[in-house]
C-alpha cells in the first residue's frame, strides 16, 4: 500500500483474551467508523488435548477427565460421555437413576443461566443486577452442593446411573430452595425484561435470523430465541424428560413475536429457568423407587467394558444447547475414539452474522448473548493503518458502560 | 414440511438411490424413562464415492439437517469420518439421528467439503484436516482452527500412525528442571 493511499477500514483484533468471552477467542473485526463490517474467529487457543488424553483412560477416569472440560457444564459432559458408553455396551439405566438425571441437569441449568444473565447484566454495565442476580444464584449452588457434595465439579455421574441419591429427609431442603428461586424468579424477570435500558441495549441488537441458525447449525437458547424449536429433551427424550410436562421455549411465548436479537436471548434463558425449576418439582413428585445405578461395583463395571466393541452417541441438552459425544470401543481398557462436541463449537459461527453492522460498544454484549463457555481477562489491540493502540478490558469494558449511560439520559 | 419417514423408510430410501454403495446399515433402539420412549440412532456405512450424494440425501429428508459434528479415527489402512446429522427435530420424540461413516484410504484421504450445503460443517472440516490429515476439497477457509501455526506441519494429532503426535509427547517426570 503506498503512503498516500486511505484505509476507510480497520482491523480490530479482540482476543485471544476477552472481556464477553471465558474461554480464549480470537475475533478479527473489519471496522468502518464505530460499525463493524466484518468478523472472523479463531479458535484454538485453550485446545488441552482432552480427547487425546482420554484414549488413554479408561471409561471412569474419563468421566472425572470429562467433567474438566468447563467448570460450568461439569455434569453434562461427563453424562453425555456416560450415555454413549451405555449405548455403546447396551447397559441399561434404572428408572430411578432416570429422574435423579434430570434433577441435576436441571438444577446445573439453573446455576448456568442465572450466571450468564449475572454477565450479561454486568457486560452493559448493571453490576448491581449482578450481585442481585448471583445472590440468587448462591442459593442454587447451595442446593448442589447438598446434593452432591460440591458446587461446580459434581462428580454425580456414573456410567449406569448417578452416584448419590436423594432421600425422603433431603426433600424440605429442596423444596425451600426450589421456592426461594420461584419468589425471586419475578424480581429477576421485572429487572431484565420490563427495564427501559436493558431493552434499549438489547433490543434488535446482534440479530440471527430463522435462516442463519438453521443453516449454521446453531444450538441451544441461542437457535430457540431466533424461533428454532430446537431442545434435545424434547426432539430426543433421554433420561425421564418425556415422562414430564414441558414445552419449547421461544421468545414468542412471552412477546408473540421472534426477532432473533439479545433480548430474546434473555426472555428464552429466564423462562428456562422457571421451566428448570417446575421440571425439578414434577421430578420430586414423580420419582419411582429403585437402584439408582445399574451396576454399583466399578471394578466389575471396568471388566464388562474392557470386553465391549461397539459405538455410541450421547446427546444432552446442556445449558447452551446440544452436547454430544461419541465413543468408539474396541476391546481394549481405553476407548478407541472420543469426540466431545460442545455446544459453543457449534455457536461460534452463528457470532459473525450476529455481529455484522452492530458497534464496537455491542461487541461484549453481543459475544456473551450466545452464553459462549469461556473465562478469563482481557487486551485489545486496534490497528489502525501505522498506528497501533491497545484497548485493555477495563476501557472495553467502559465504552460498553458509556453507551448505557448515554442511552439512560 | 416435507413427509417423515420412519427409520425403515429411511434406510430402504438410501439403498433405493444408492444401492450397493450403502455398505453397512443398521438401527438403534434406546429406551428411556418411565414411559420407555424410543430414541433412534441410524448407523449408515456408505462409499466414499457417492457421499456428496448421500448428503444430498439429508438435506432431502430435512431441509436444514442439524449436523452435530464430524468425529474421525484412524483405523490402520483407512481414516474414517463418521458425519453426525438429526433431523425431524422441532417435535416432542420425532427427531432420528443419522449418523453416515465414510472410509477414506490413508493414501489419498480426501473428502469433498459439504460447506455449500449446509454452511455450519465449516469448523468442524478445518478440525478434520489438522487433527486427521485428511484433505477437504473446496474448503472456503483452508487454514487451522485449534491448532496453532507453529504446529509442525505433518503431525496429526489423532492419528495412531508414524504421523502421530506420540514423539511430541513427554512425561512430566521425564522433564529435567
Amino acid at each position: 500500500m503506498s503512503p498516500k493511499t486511505t484505509k476507510t477500514t480497520y482491523t480490530l483484533p479482540i482476543g485471544p483474551i476477552h472481556p464477553a468471552l471465558k474461554e480464549p477467542v480470537a475475533f478479527e473485526f473489519e471496522i468502518d467508523g464505530e460499525r463493524i463490517i466484518d468478523v472472523d474467529v479463531s479458535l484454538g487457543h485453550i485446545h488441552r488435548s482432552i480427547e487425546w488424553a482420554g484414549m488413554r483412560r479408561n471409561p471412569i477416569q474419563n468421566l472425572y477427565l470429562a467433567e474438566r472440560i468447563c467448570g460450568i457444564c461439569s455434569y453434562c459432559h461427563p453424562m453425555a460421555f456416560a450415555l454413549a458408553v451405555e449405548r455403546a455396551a447396551g447397559i441399561e439405566v434404572p428408572e430411578r437413576a432416570d429422574y435423579l438425571r434430570v434433577v441435576q441437569a436441571e438444577l446445573e441449568r439453573i446455576c448456568s443461566h442465572t450466571l450468564w444473565a449475572g454477565v450479561a447484566a454486568h457486560e452493559i454495565g448493571f453490576d448491581s443486577v449482578l450481585f442481585l442476580t448471583w445472590q440468587i444464584r448462591e442459593k442454587a449452588l447451595d442446593l448442589t452442593e447438598y446434593l452432591t457434595g460440591n458446587r461446580v465439579t459434581k462428580a454425580i455421574t456414573m456410567i449406569g446411573g448417578v452416584r448419590r441419591d436423594i432421600t425422603k429427609d433431603m426433600i424440605p431442603k429442596i423444596t425451600e430452595t426450589l421456592n426461594y428461586l420461584k419468589d425471586n424468579f419475578e424480581k429477576l424477570r421485572h429487572v431484565y425484561l420490563d427495564d427501559k435500558t436493558f431493552k434499549m441495549r438489547s433490543q434488535g441488537c446482534g440479530i440471527l435470523t430463522k435462516e442463519d441458525a438453521l443453516g449454521l447449525c446453531a444450538c441451544g437458547p441461542t437457535t430457540r430465541a431466533s424461533g428454532v424449536k430446537k431442545d434435545v429433551r424434547l426432539d430426543q427424550p433421554y433420561f425421564a424428560f418425556n415422562d414430564l410436562d414441558f414445552d419449547y421455549v421461544t421468545p414468542d411465548i412471552l412477546t408473540g413475536e421472534v426477532n432473533g436479537d439479545v433480548y430474546d436471548r434473555i426472555i428464552v434463558r429466564l423462562l428456562e429457568v422457571k421451566q428448570s425449576i417446575e421440571l425439578i418439582e414434577q421430578c420430586l413428585d414423580q420419582m419411582p423407587e429403585g437402584d439408582i445405578v445399574s451396576e454399583p461395583k466399578i471394578a466389575k463395571l471396568l471388566s464388562t467394558l474392557k470386553k465391549v466393541k461397539g459405538e455410541g452417541i450421547g446427546r444432552m441438552e446442556a445449558p447452551r444447547g446440544e452436547v454430544f459425544h461419541y465413543v468408539k470401543l474396541d476391546g481394549n481398557e481405553y476407548p478407541y475414539c472420543w469426540k466431545v462436541r460442545a455446544p459453543t463449537y457449534s455457536n461460534i459461527l452463528p457470532w459473525i452474522p450476529m455481529l455484522r453492522g452492530e458497534q464496537i460498544a455491542d461487541i461484549p454484549i453481543v459475544a456473551a448473548s450466545t452464553d459462549p463457555c469461556m473465562s478469563c481477562t482481557n487486551r485489545v489491540a486496534i490497528v489502525d493503518a501505522d498506528k497501533k493502540y491497545e484497548l485493555n478490558k477495563e476501557q472495553l469494558h467502559r465504552l460498553s458502560v458509556e453507551k448505557t449511560r448515554r442511552l439512560m439520559k | 414440511m416435507t413427509e417423515q419417514l420412519t427409520p425403515e423408510k429411511i434406510i430402504k430410501s438410501f439403498k433405493d438411490e444408492f444401492k450397493t454403495k450403502i455398505k453397512d446399515s443398521r438401527i438403534e433402539k434406546h429406551v428411556a424413562g418411565s414411559k420407555k420412549n424410543e430414541l433412534i440412532h441410524i448407523w449408515l456405512n456408505i462409499d466414499k464415492s457417492v457421499f456428496k450424494k448421500a448428503i444430498k440425501h439429508v438435506v432431502k429428508l430435512e431441509k436444514y439437517p442439524h449436523l452435530a459434528v464430524v468425529s474421525g479415527y484412524d483405523m490402520g489402512k483407512t481414516i474414517d469420518l463418521i458425519y453426525h446429522f438429526s433431523i425431524y427435530y422441532g417435535e416432542r420424540t420425532k427427531e432420528i439421528s443419522i449418523n453416515i461413516t465414510i472410509e477414506l484410504p490413508k493414501n489419498n484421504p480426501v473428502i469433498e467439503t459439504i460447506t455449500d450445503l449446509i454452511p455450519g460443517a465449516l469448523i468442524t472440516e478445518q478440525e478434520k484436516q489438522e487433527m486427521l490429515g485428511v484433505k477437504v476439497k473446496g474448503i472456503p477457509k483452508d487454514e487451522r482452527v485449534f491448532i496453532p501455526n507453529d504446529f509442525p506441519k505433518g503431525v496429526y494429532p489423532w492419528r495412531k500412525d508414524e504421523t502421530g503426535p506420540d514423539k511430541m509427547v513427554r512425561n512430566l517426570h521425564e522433564v529435567k528442571k
